[in-house]
């Protein structure tokens, strides 16, 4: 075991892991946390928290992180190379391991200018393919980036996102390869709706013999409404929503679009379960947690395995 | 070269709104280059702050000279005589230059006209992009000829990122992805395996003043 957390023994067990998503909120209101952490606990084998997500300033994700051990779930402390420099960075991840995080996902960041703070000055003194690598070379060799000696390295299970519908297409799983590279244990997919498209970036890291060497989660956000999937469309970078997921939401009565939305995530899991090279889906209900419970049922993913 | 943009005028009239008898310095490199700073610039700004100080009530004397380069020692001594019959100084060079200029007359009070905005590349006459950072260590050998610390919003030396929309930036539709550009041109280069290694982090060389003293000007020296 790198690390010993629920994810790493639920993935080395060979089951199809689970998990969640919670976004930290834009004050110190520790019950919102521990409310939106109910309706995700027991549902999922482990909760990312949100670091500035949208560069938009909320409770810090080690903070969130916290919370949710002391509700007794398991968290992923999300980290962006914009806030930090290497040295808040290896500060944090001693702080946030010693306090019981185990899990981390290494992203680089939203740009300053889609936040609340667009005149801040992006910190990226280190890409989200280096901070894989610092975290890799601080649990393994028990190294700072100065190559000073860390007493008690901090055993961390190493994630990072991969988008396979952002261009050059056939750019994609080569920059999987390189965070493997890096030392990547588990990635998590950006949203997929494109299921053509996914299959064929899988199949590629499948023949190139990467999915043998990093465990994939697969992301699903369910649609709530037409709006969210059209907004999803057309502004949010990175995510692709063909038209006929659209029009498979348009097609049913308006109060029953967030059903479909289920229906058609509960459908592309069923797919994942079978699709070789992914170990899991990571579910993210954005400010949905409280349908987690009926996603997960309809999802055909409970119980979640005790390992 | 070095792009400056000179400062909005209220805030340069603002600056001297104390002073009655001003010299107005232009710099007769690259920011008369980049329209912003050289002798045509110095007239047009003395002719606007003439105006407007007269038009206040409170005219002001501004004398004008474009040196060839305010960034060297040499040209600034050309002021020696001129500099004591001035309250101030406007400078219309480069961040560098301005700092030499107050270095070299120490008791004069020296004002920025201009802001200096990046080291760039003429597009066209008057259109001028931002090309490099100089952080002291190049990367373009391997990544095309593309600047990844200068053109790619979040600095990257692993990208593309996850947010390359259509080949544009996630920050804006106006603005191309540069690892996206790097990628299509190695690709048609077939040097893609130069963007397949994992690059580590990087040593930042840009984070204190830096020196540079070339070989030849100590083999000179010790030559004495």
């Amino acid at each position: 075991m790198k690390s010993g957390s629920n994810l790493e023994k639920v993935l080395e067990a060979g089951h199809f892991a689970f998990t969640g998503e919670l976004g930290p909120p834009r004050g110190t209101n520790a019950e919102e946390v521990r409310e939106k952490a109910q309706h995700l606990k027991g549902n999922v084998d482990m909760v990312n928290i949100t670091d500035n997500q949208t560069a938009v300033v909320r409770m810090s994700s080690w903070a969130a992180c916290l919370i949710l051990i002391q509700e007794g779930l398991e968290p992923n402390f999300q980290m962006v190379c914009r806030d930090r420099n290497r040295l808040a960075m290896q500060a944090d991840i001693l702080g946030a391991y010693t306090h019981g995080v185990r899990n981390m996902l290494c992203l680089s960041g939203d740009h300053c200018m889609f936040g609340d703070h667009p005149d801040a000055m992006g910190v990226f003194d280190i890409d989200s393919i280096q901070l894989v690598n610092m975290v890799k070379t601080m649990r393994d060799e028990g190294k700072f980036q100065s190559g000073g000696d860390i007493e008690d390295p901090p055993k961390i299970f190493i994630g990072a996102a991969a988008n396979p519908f952002a261009e050059p297409y056939e750019w994609r799983v080569h920059r999987l390869a390189k965070k493997i590279n890096a030392g990547v244990d588990f990635i998590q997919t950006q949203c997929i709706y494109n299921m053509d498209r996914f299959r064929k970036w899988v199949k590629q890291a499948n023949d190139m013999g990467l999915t043998e060497k990093v465990y994939i989660l697969a992301g699903v956000t369910p649609m709530k409404n037409v709006g969210m999937a059209r907004y999803m469309q057309k502004k949010v970078p990175g995510i692709e929503v063909p038209e006929k997921v659209i029009d498979r939401l348009k097609g049913v009565g308006k109060k029953k679009v967030a059903d479909e939305g289920i229906k058609i995530a509960c459908e592309q899991i069923e797919e994942f379960k079978e699709m070789k090279g992914v170990h899991g889906v990571h579910m993210m209900a954005i400010e949905w947690e409280h349908m987690v419970p009926e996603i997960a049922e309809r999802a055909k993913v409970l119980p979640r395995p005790k390992v | 070269m070095i792009v400056v943009k000179r400062k909005p005028f209220e805030e340069i009239k603002t600056m001297l709104k104390d002073y009655k008898k001003v010299l107005t310095l232009g710099c007769g490199t690259c920011v008369a280059v980049c329209l912003a700073g050289g002798e045509k610039e110095v007239g047009i700004l003395n002719a606007e702050l003439s105006m407007a100080r007269k038009i206040d009530g409170n005219p002001i004397d501004l004398g004008a000279t474009t040196l060839e380069r305010q960034c060297d020692m040499e040209f600034l001594d050309e002021l020696e005589n001129v500099v004591d019959e001035y309250e101030a100084l406007l400078s219309m060079a480069c961040g560098a230059g301005i700092q030499f200029l107050a270095e070299r007359y120490p008791n004069k009070p020296v004002l920025p006209a201009v802001d200096t905005t990046f080291i760039g590349a003429n597009r066209d006459v008057g259109w001028y992009e931002e090309k490099c950072r100089s952080c002291g260590s190049c990367v373009l050998g391997w990544t095309g000829g593309i600047c990844p610390v200068t053109m790619c919003a979040k600095g990257l030396y692993n990208g593309p990122c996850g947010g390359t929309d259509n080949g544009k930036c996630e920050i804006h539709q106006d603005q191309p992805c540069a690892w996206f550009m790097i990628y299509e041109r190695l690709a048609a280069q077939g040097r893609l395996d130069l963007i397949m290694e994992f690059q580590p982090i990087t040593a930042w060389q840009n984070q204190k003043p830096r020196t540079l003293v070339q070989p030849g000007y100590e083999k000179q020296k010790e030559a004495g």
